[in-house]
């Protein structure tokens, strides 16, 4: 349906966006996922028709759109502070594009009903929308955009705004009401939960580019740079060196936090950097070790891994430490190493207590 | 990348032809939203400035003689102007540490009060003064009627008189700037002072009042050019004794048809007031620097503390309320011989002054009912309106974004602010003396006057709109024209609607510009008040305050109109 291509964008001596391509693809929702100032609010308004590309191309249903101005583009643009009309009603505000069409009063009546039946509004057509709250006011915009029936519904950080646990239920909405009238839709969002929890396919924007692309699965699996692991707080992202292979196939790498071994598909040679990523979920259920009273006394490193009870199979690795930071979080336990590292574990060693976890580490390439 | 790469340089060639063609449409739009404001503006101000500087500049002005003769005004002019100032902060530093420190009931309704004068013309407070004051007036003829062979007379100089006007006009500005900063005080400071052994007074000498300095400073200096430029109150006030610049350039030009010196003399005023406004604008920037928390206002405690704000209050209250109910009182009372009626005086209540503005009398000051003037004061005003709102807003379109050139044209834009009234409508005269005879030259002097405020009550409500409502209702399906007619119309309709009635209200004020320019036959309301305050007889004077009763009420109902209207916030001077 929609196909963005090849599009360039640069404010002033900044290049803001290379080369930028994507499709949306009828009943998908999209998330375009990036930092603050990686232009993915800018690319929306191009779409939207707010702003030109300096080159690059925009086709909807195979027609260029260069040259249709954004109010006959027929596309419904949710803003982030939700730019609701301040002198308008909220019935008069989810109207307003029905008028714009120059539908007949009874047509706009019952659409602005339905409209607002849909985002859990009814019975607030008359309200002021100066007097709404945050979230209200949020589905207001959203009911305003759904009642053009737009052929494509985009939505600038729409729950930014918002606080956390009405951000949640607001999701499980728009999740629904998306399924439901299957229109294309493309998310714009700096945060991972919310793009991961809404998203079909998601796109992660950083430099000018898209640098990942995939279900939010995949993505979460194989984040496949170090960049998307860090940014999607995945787990701790360290630096290693590659030290030969090993008999069964997997790649010995040296790091600060001590000798991990890894497999993966690249193709390294001996001696080079590679980032690898420890994923903070412990496998088995979340066993950890302490140094054995033994241990304490000579205080040496081998001995203490001698009591580490290893994972079996595919999951060799180790990380130590003593723990600086516990912090309780719901179903588990956040424990922060000296070293830097991080752990989720069920039960919660105390603080400055000589731990070993075995974990999952992957190569970033 | 290879593909990548060579699209990127295309795009860029590309690119920079976009951005140059966005760039000169931007730039092209700007400038067709000031080209009227512009052309306005070079046709009524710069030019006749031009005018009168070519004419001072000239060897036949530019005489030691011309020069002796300026130094007197000139000398007079900065001695009552700063005989007024110093009066008024006496009363106004007070009054601002009532208004700031204490609670008593009624403060709001005082505080407007004391606002109304500044607001009214000044031909409405010289009549007001007048009714009470004057050899006509109510104070005088009260007490001639109490001890009629008395030789005493209870009315002021004229001097006098003329201090206690601008007392009467400029206090509240000393109240809101003094008491700004008073309540912006940070409370703390003068509880430390005190908690290290400083008593009240000492308090007050050696904290407050150095931390005020700066603002009472600022209040000073705009208080100092409102009586520095003071043209109606000394005019009326004044008898034809006394002479500031303003007046005299109003007496060289039109009196004595002496447009050199006139011109010589407004130069000279523009000078010193260009002076006083940029001191003023170093102050008025320092006045708010210490602001902080503000300090609570309290109920008065101590006996001294109720000695002070009751004898305040008590003297604030009459003193403004006084004057203003004269002014409609007089115009109702027949204190005097009416014409052919010399020898037997009926006194008591009369609406004969208000009748009498439907009739055209033989030998009356008018070649027309004085009525007239109430309807082309309306016309005037209709007209500034018009004028005001068409050239105002593309200005202040441009003006709510601005660039590098608003920033240019921005005080460009408010310098008629700062030049006289007569000034402006001097340069009119050498400028446009052949369309004197024409009526139309009024409202486009009216507009150069109201222009500056309509830009100022228009622009942050245009710069209020924010633009994502603009992109919102595109993408919602508006056209340009329907984003305009549905979004920035509706939401403008208010600033509208104040600004049009600043203008309404200026023009129906305006006087020293209007005396200049204006035809004998077709007269506003102030230049009748002038008129008839000129001439001799209870029946003109009676007339005066009919009128002067008229344009105060007209101009009480449009400043409750622009109060409504007005959004929160907007600054106050």
């Amino acid at each position: 349906m929609l196909e963005v291509k090849n599009i360039f964008k640069t404010y002033g001596d900044n290049p803001l966006l290379k080369n930028i391509s994507f499709t949306v693809a009828e009943g998908e929702t999209v998330c375009l996922l990036g930092a603050s100032g990686s232009g993915k609010s800018t690319l929306l308004r191009m779409i939207a028709g707010l702003e030109s590309p300096d080159s690059g191309f925009i086709f909807f249903d195979g027609l260029d759109l260069a040259s249709t101005p954004p109010h006959l583009r027929d596309f419904g643009l949710v803003f982030q502070d939700y730019a609701l009309f301040p002198h308008l009603n909220v019935n008069d505000n989810v109207a307003f594009g029905l008028k714009m069409r120059r539908m007949g009063r009874d047509e706009i009546s019952e659409r602005v009903a339905s409209s607002l039946e849909l985002v859990n509004l009814k019975g607030f057509g008359g309200r002021s929308v100066n007097d709404l709250s945050g979230g209200e006011q949020q589905r207001v915009a959203l009911a305003r955009a759904l009642a053009i029936r737009p052929r494509l519904l985009m939505f600038d950080e729409p729950l930014g705004a918002l606080d956390r646990t009405l951000r949640e239920g607001l999701l499980n909405e728009l999740r629904t009401i998306l399924q439901k009238t299957n229109i294309p839709a493309i998310y714009v969002t700096h945060d991972q939960e919310e793009a991961f929890a809404i998203a079909d396919r998601v796109l992660i924007l950083h430099g000018g580019a898209i640098i990942r692309e995939g279900t939010p699965a995949d993505v979460w699996a194989n984040p496949m740079s170090a960049y998307v692991a860090e940014f999607l707080g995945l787990g701790s992202v360290i630096e290693g060196k590659e030290r030969g292979k090993t008999k069964d196939g997997m790649w010995k790498v040296e790091s600060e936090f001590g000798e991990f071994v890894v497999g993966c598909e690249h193709k390294h040679s001996k001696g080079e950097k590679v980032h690898l990523l420890v994923r903070p979920f412990v496998e088995e259920s979340n066993r950890w070790s302490s140094s054995p009273a033994r241990a304490e006394r000579s205080d040496s490193e081998d001995e203490a891994s001698r009591d580490v009870s290893r994972p079996e199979g595919n999951n060799r690795n180790t990380i130590r430490g003593v723990t600086s930071d516990v912090v309780f979080q719901q179903d588990k336990f956040k424990v922060t190493l000296d070293n830097g590292l991080y752990v989720y574990l069920k039960d919660a060693p105390k603080v400055g207590k000589k731990i070993a976890v075995g974990v999952k580490v992957e190569c970033l390439g | 990348m290879y593909t990548g790469r060579q699209v990127n340089r295309e795009t860029s060639k590309h690119g920079n032809k976009a951005s140059l063609y966005t760039c000169v449409r931007v730039y092209l739009s700007t400038l067709s939203l000031w080209l009227l404001p512009l052309t306005f503006l070079a046709l009524a101000f710069f030019f006749p400035l031009s005018k009168i500087l070519a004419f001072t500049l000239s060897p036949s002005t530019l005489t030691l003689e011309n020069l002796r003769n300026t130094q007197h005004v000139v000398l007079f002019t900065f001695y009552q102007a700063t005989l007024s100032t110093l009066l008024t902060l006496l009363l106004g530093i007070p009054s601002a540490i009532l208004f700031s420190r204490f609670d008593f009931r009624g403060k709001s309704l005082l505080r407007a009060l004391t606002a109304v004068p500044f607001l009214l013309p000044t031909v409405v407070v010289a009549a007001s003064f007048n009714s009470l004051f004057g050899t006509h007036g109510l104070l005088s003829t009260f007490y001639s009627f109490l001890f009629p062979l008395s030789s005493f007379t209870l009315h002021p100089s004229p001097f006098i008189l003329i201090l206690i006007a601008h007392l009467f006009y400029n206090t509240t500005i000393v109240i809101r700037i003094v008491g700004a900063a008073l309540s912006n005080l940070n409370p703390k400071l003068e509880q430390a002072a005190r908690s290290l052994g400083a008593d009240s007074l000492r308090v007050w000498l050696n904290v407050t009042l150095p931390l005020l300095r700066p603002s009472i400073l600022a209040a000073s200096l705009l208080v100092f050019l409102f009586d520095f430029t003071s043209f109606g109150v000394i005019l009326l006030l004044g008898n034809s004794q006394l002479s500031t610049l303003e007046t005299e350039i109003y007496f060289q030009a039109v009196r004595q048809f002496n447009l050199p010196l006139a011109a010589l003399l407004s130069i000279i005023q523009l000078l010193c007031t260009l002076a006083v406004s940029i001191l003023y604008s170093k102050y008025a920037i320092r006045s708010t620097q210490y602001a902080s928390r503000s300090t609570p206002s309290r109920r008065p405690k101590t006996l001294k503390q109720k000695l002070f704000t009751t004898s305040l209050i008590f003297l604030l209250s009459t003193f403004f309320i006084l004057p203003l109910a004269s002014l409609p009182f007089r115009s109702l009372t027949r204190l005097e011989a009416d014409r052919g009626q010399r020898s037997e005086v009926q006194y008591g209540f009369t609406t004969d002054y208000y009748k009498e503005l439907f009739i055209n009398r033989r030998g009356s000051v008018f070649y027309v009912p004085p009525f007239q003037a109430i309807l082309n004061s309306l016309t005037y005003a209709s007209a500034t309106v018009i004028l005001s709102i068409l050239l105002g807003f593309p200005a202040a379109f441009a003006l709510a974004h601005p660039t590098r050139l608003e920033k240019i044209l921005d005080p460009l834009i408010m310098l008629p602010l700062g030049s006289s009234a007569v000034m402006l409508g001097l340069g009119f005269i050498i400028t446009y003396g052949k369309w004197l005879a024409s009526p139309w030259l009024v409202p486009f002097a009216h507009t150069l006057i109201a222009l500056p405020f309509v830009i100022r009550a228009l622009q942050p409500a245009i710069a209020s709109i924010p633009n994502r409502l603009r992109q919102a209702a595109s993408t919602l399906g508006a056209s340009p024209l329907e984003v305009w007619k549905n979004i920035d119309l509706p939401i403008l309709r208010r600033a509208t609607l104040a600004a049009a009635t600043f203008a309404f209200t200026i023009s129906l004020g305006e006087f020293g510009a209007t005396l200049l320019i204006s035809r004998p036959e077709y007269p506003t309301i102030p230049v009748a008040i002038e008129r008839f305050l000129s001439q001799p007889g209870g029946l003109n004077y009676g007339q005066a305050m009919a009128m002067a009763t008229i344009l105060m009420a007209l101009t009480t109902a449009s400043i409750l109109l622009i109060e409504k209207f007005r959004l929160p916030n907007a600054s106050e001077f």
